[in-house]
């Protein structure tokens, strides 16, 4: 399971660098919502893979049952979606608005800050 | 004031400044109030602070009331606290300046609650203790970054804010990926603790190829070699006030937290600390040569400073290499003298005190370059000229940062040059040395270039006539003036008083390399640093 999930990741990193790189502006943002779930992916498998019971206190119990997975990379992935989906509403934004003021999604068209 | 909420009021006054300028959407006096309320009481915050810190002692909150491992934990050392006043004082500049310098569109788009939440997310960045909330004020800072660089659309903006957005959101996706690698490792992400795990664990080289995940993020947020395209491309399009808010601190909270990470992280006694900080020597050094050579090829004000702060942040990034290399060489080698020892902690004092003065010169210098565009109306050195027959007080405004960046003597920026080059000498770090005292004199260089091409060569011909005074968009110039003045007395400040100010970057170098003292009021071991919400909790 882990290299299944190591090779995932991999080629989600991989997909993601190579759409950034293409010359389309969508495709970079493509890219960028890859790379950021490939990170997310990336947290959740390196906390380790488990059987076994949700980390969750049943009513009545003082503590959590039995063998329980870590609660806390699942946190943490939470608050990575929440941020990375309020920056990439951003970044759509951001690429209609480079389209509209440069007249394509070309991204060799956008050399004016360059020189 | 219980040290506490002293601790918490860095981040807390920004943020509730955020608040009240949102609630005031539609009274733009009033959210101009809040800016200066706001930047003017983190001021006094922040000398409070440092005048605790610089005994020794060290703050450290708990929000929450949870114990030290899991809880949201803040804590201000003398590097911090002295890195928490500058962006105070960046702030007060800012705030004052934005009253002259921003024009009424851009501040009825939510120009001074970003502005909050830019220094209420640098202050976080400053003041945490834990590498995941580090992160969020990293997201924090590149959002509010991301709409004030592209507030107001322009075509220049927008383009520049995709290379800005872009890497560095390839930045933040490698920290977080590194982030849970560490996690998986170490078991936590309280920095103070993962020190602690790191240092006793068995192997602690399998942690290295983490820590160059963390370098590159690092490097991208700072804009060190070879990361620093996004800088150059976007920080010139922008109002001034916003560049200069952003020239002066964004980069600066990549190196201080650099110095953060590794020196908790790779004390001199971990056995890949040599090569590490070899590595960011050699960083240092081509992100000093690469600034000041493609600065001298620009000729826009702005964007020449641009690259002057990459070849800067070599500099920042000598002070740390030079003192890890050190130190490191000292640990695995032995040091009968005691020499190595001694050039390490003088070379991280160089660090911290380059910061300090970098910060203020940096963010006038782009202050200056805001009222000499509006007088000018532009920012190329081949369509201006003449300004120093035109305004005498502006070419002193200019020449005191310029010169002090420059490292002339007297000035803030010879005495920090001063210290790191002493400090190389002694680490016989020489060729670093001679590097960085060849990009001193090119600085030189650039700086009398926009001098000669902006204040003293005449108007050229067929300049057209601008009347700055009368564009109704935006508010008087005096402001402008004196938020830049502000910066330039505190340069001079820094200056005339540099044994005062290296000896606080002394007190930070002797915490950052020591690590005790930040380590136990990150873990509540010395009980000074109470939990707020104690007594409720069961």
């Amino acid at each position: 399971m882990h290299l299944l999930m190591a090779i995932t990741i991999g080629l989600m990193y991989a997909a993601g660098l190579y759409m950034m790189l293409r010359r389309s502006i969508i495709k970079l943002l493509i890219g960028l919502c890859l790379l950021s779930h490939g990170s997310n992916l990336l947290i959740f498998t390196a906390a380790g893979l488990t059987r076994a019971n949700p980390p969750l206190i049943r009513p009545g119990d003082t503590a959590m049952p039995g063998p329980h997975t870590d609660p806390l990379p699942p946190a943490l992935i939470l608050t990575a979606i929440v941020i990375s989906f309020a920056i990439l509403a951003f970044a759509s934004v951001l690429v209609k608005r480079a389209y509209e003021e440069v007249g394509s999604d070309d991204l060799d068209q956008m050399r004016t800050t360059d020189r | 004031m219980s040290p506490q909420l002293l601790a918490s009021l860095p981040v807390m006054l920004p943020m509730t400044g955020l608040v009240l300028c949102l609630a005031f959407w539609r009274a733009l006096v009033l959210q101009r109030v809040v800016m200066l309320c706001v930047a003017g009481s983190l001021l006094v915050a922040a000398v409070a602070i440092l005048m605790r810190t610089s005994t020794g002692e060290v703050l450290a909150v708990r929000l929450g009331g949870w114990p030290a491992e899991v809880a949201i934990t803040l804590v201000i050392d003398q590097t911090s606290a002295i890195m928490v006043l500058l962006n105070a004082i960046v702030a007060v500049a800012a705030a004052v300046y934005s009253l002259g310098g921003i024009d009424r569109a851009r501040e009825h788009s939510a120009y001074y609650a970003l502005l909050c939440g830019l220094f209420a997310a640098v202050s976080g960045a400053f003041t945490t203790a834990d590498l995941f909330n580090l992160y969020v004020w990293f997201e924090v800072m590149l959002m509010s970054s991301f709409v004030l660089l592209s507030l107001g659309g322009r075509r220049d903006q927008i383009e520049g804010a995709i290379k800005y957005v872009t890497l560095n959101l390839i930045s933040s996706t490698l920290f977080l990926a590194a982030i849970g690698l560490t996690y998986a490792m170490l078991g936590t992400l309280n920095m103070a603790l993962l020190s602690e795990r790191l240092a006793a664990a068995e192997n602690p080289e399998l942690f290295t190829p983490v820590a160059a995940i963390f370098l590159v993020a690092f490097s991208i947020k700072s804009a060190a070699f070879p990361f620093f395209y996004w800088l150059p491309a976007s920080y010139h399009t922008p109002p001034s006030v916003i560049s200069a808010v952003f020239a002066g601190l964004l980069t600066k909270v990549g190196v201080y937290v650099m110095i953060r990470f590794f020196g908790l992280m790779f004390p001199a006694t971990h056995p890949d600390a040599g090569m590490v900080y070899q590595i960011i020597l050699w960083l240092a050094g081509l992100s000093m040569v690469t600034g000041v050579v493609s600065a001298a090829a620009q000729m826009n004000m702005r964007r020449i400073l641009s690259f002057h702060i990459i070849s800067q942040i070599g500099y920042m990034l000598m002070g740390l290499g030079i003192a890890g290399a050190a130190l490191a060489k000292a640990a695995h080698e032995g040091d009968p003298q005691g020499t190595l020892t001694a050039a390490g902690t003088l070379a991280m004092t160089g660090a911290i005190f380059y910061i300090l003065h970098h910060i203020v010169v940096k963010a006038n210098l782009f202050l200056v370059a805001g009222i000499v565009e509006r007088i000018c109306g532009s920012g190329d050195l081949d369509k201006i000229g003449g300004l120093y027959a035109a305004r005498p007080g502006l070419a002193v405004l200019f020449l005191i940062p310029a010169l002090s960046l420059a490292g002339i003597p007297v000035l803030s920026g010879f005495w920090s040059k001063f210290v790191l080059v002493r400090a190389g000498l002694e680490a016989e770090a020489y060729w670093i040395v001679a590097v960085s005292l060849a990009v001193g004199a090119m600085t030189l260089f650039s700086m009398l270039k926009i001098w000669i091409y902006v204040f003293w060569k005449p108007s050229p011909e067929g300049a057209e006539a601008h009347d700055p005074g009368r564009d109704p968009s935006v508010g008087p110039m005096r402001w402008q003036y004196i938020g830049s003045a502000f910066l330039a007395c505190i340069t001079v400040a820094i200056g005339l008083l540099a044994g005062q100010a290296i000896g606080l970057g002394e007190i930070g170098a002797a915490q950052i390399l020591d690590g005790t003292a930040y380590k136990d009021a990150a873990l509540d071991r010395v009980g000074n640093a109470g939990v707020v919400g104690q007594e409720a909790a069961p």
